[in-house]
């Protein structure tokens, strides 16, 4: 798991505990070597992924090419696409084509709360056992646009990537280690992904 | 679409759960960790621990009780009372707490607002707001005292949300541990005021008080203690009635 300085990583880690992985916290790029799956959580402004700069950005890229499973959770997702209008100057892993937007209407923003996903026609290994209207918590201010890859949609006045899925690759705009039973179902459905490859 | 939030508050002295009447007159109701655990069977959104204890030894204690509820419980945890420094909110966050949530420290110093925000994001900060009717609005005070502080509730509450806090915890003075309904006026005159979530706070006594929260005190959720520690189902029957009438919950868990 990337540790890099957006916000606070004990629930998570609590929650791939209980899933039964074995985490190792890395906070310098050579940590990768060496793990059977990467977890790029964060929550905060993603200004803050910055500090994940053009050392990290080819590294992660060339463990996803070599298959490593890779789950970006919150801010980690919204990272693996190009960039956010929240932080212009900083640019996203691109695996993902489209830009994060700020949500905005008639709704409180930030959206903080449970909400429901609605699961689109992409198969999903994340979503095995996950029912579609399933709950989860969010909170967050900007959002990442629905695109080929996206494997789930909620909508907060606009329609947005819950979850996304490109081979080996996940995120998730919600946080799995907060959101129950849910959550928990979608981080050991990641944990199965990493054994499978492992 | 987005739910509205029920919120289990567990008042805590020592490792036990205690539930203050008014803020005086405290009895007991359980083992935090169990109880926690049963709300979370039972469909609770969230949970908050409130600390109510003052002593070195209560503090130590509270941490235990933190790391034992977030071990297995893996919904949001908010921790409040006692925090008044980025010390004590890295400890209670460090041991397990999402959120914390501060009162009188953030209106003696409301930079820790904006500082707490920064470090842990603003996700991670509930400014608490104690209010009281009065004749020309509604008045602050500070937790359990009887201060009356500047600026009014609803000002309080802007000021919070600039500086950088995600949520709003309202508590009416007025209606705690009255079971007479949430003030349902200051709610909404809060809620309607800024862009962040309001969570409604004192005097829920029945059902048709959530209903009323929710819709004429436009509240995001509500938060309550006794009503939830009593009865064998209180929180799935509260859940399953608000939704027949019309309010968003989640009901999946």
């Amino acid at each position: 798991m990337v540790d890099y300085g957006a916000g606070n990583l004990t629930s998570v880690l609590k929650a791939l505990h209980f899933v039964g992985a074995d985490v190792r916290v890395i906070s310098r790029v050579d940590g990768i070597d060496g793990a059977g799956a990467l977890v790029i959580p964060g929550v905060g402004h993603f200004a803050a992924t910055t500090s994940l700069g053009p050392e990290w950005r080819s590294a992660v890229m060339r463990a996803i090419d070599a298959g490593m499973p890779t789950l970006g959770i919150c801010l980690g997702m919204q990272w693996l696409f190009e960039g956010s209008d929240e932080a212009p100057g900083a640019p996203g892993l691109g695996l993902i084509p489209g830009q994060c937007f700020r949500i905005e209407g008639p709704v409180k923003v930030p959206h903080v709360g449970w909400n429901t996903l609605a699961a689109t026609a992409r198969p999903a290994r994340l979503l095995d056992g996950v029912d579609s209207g399933a709950s989860a918590y969010f909170t967050h201010s900007y959002a990442a646009p629905c695109v080929a890859d996206t494997a789930a949609v909620t909508t907060h006045a606009v329609p947005f990537s819950s979850a996304v899925e490109r081979g080996r690759v996940f995120g998730v705009q919600f946080h799995p280690e907060k959101s129950g039973k849910t959550g928990l179902q979608m981080l050991t459905n990641f944990m199965r992904v990493a054994r499978e490859a492992a | 679409m987005l739910a509205k939030r029920l919120i289990a508050c567990l008042d805590v002295r020592d490792g036990a759960v205690v539930k203050g009447i008014n803020f005086e007159g405290l009895r007991t109701a359980g083992d935090p960790a169990e109880l926690s655990a049963r709300y979370n069977e039972e469909g609770i959104d969230e949970l908050t621990v409130l600390d109510v204890t003052a002593t070195l030894e209560g503090r130590r204690a509270l941490l235990d009780t933190i790391r034992q509820v977030s071990q297995r419980i893996f919904i949001p945890l908010a921790v409040g009372g006692g925090i008044r420094s980025m010390d004590d909110a890295r400890a209670v966050i460090d041991a397990g707490a999402d959120k914390v949530s501060i009162n009188s420290a953030a209106l003696a110093d409301p930079s820790l607002i904006t500082a707490l925000a920064r470090i842990y994001g603003s996700q991670a900060v509930i400014v608490a707001i104690d209010a009281k009717r009065a004749a020309d609005g509604f008045e602050v005070f500070a937790r359990s005292g009887t201060t009356r502080v500047a600026p009014g509730a609803v000002a309080w509450a802007k000021e919070a949300a600039d500086r950088g806090a995600g949520e709003i915890l309202l508590t009416s003075i007025d209606r705690d541990g009255t079971r007479a309904g949430f003030d349902c006026e200051l709610t909404a005159a809060v809620s309607t005021a800024v862009p962040i979530p309001v969570i409604a706070s004192g005097g829920a006594g029945t059902p048709d008080h959530f209903v009323d929260v929710f819709s004429a005190g436009c509240a995001d959720a509500a938060l309550a203690a006794s009503i939830f520690h009593f009865s064998e189902h209180a929180v799935r029957d509260l859940k399953l009635f608000l939704a027949e009438r019309g309010v968003p919950m989640r009901l999946d868990w």
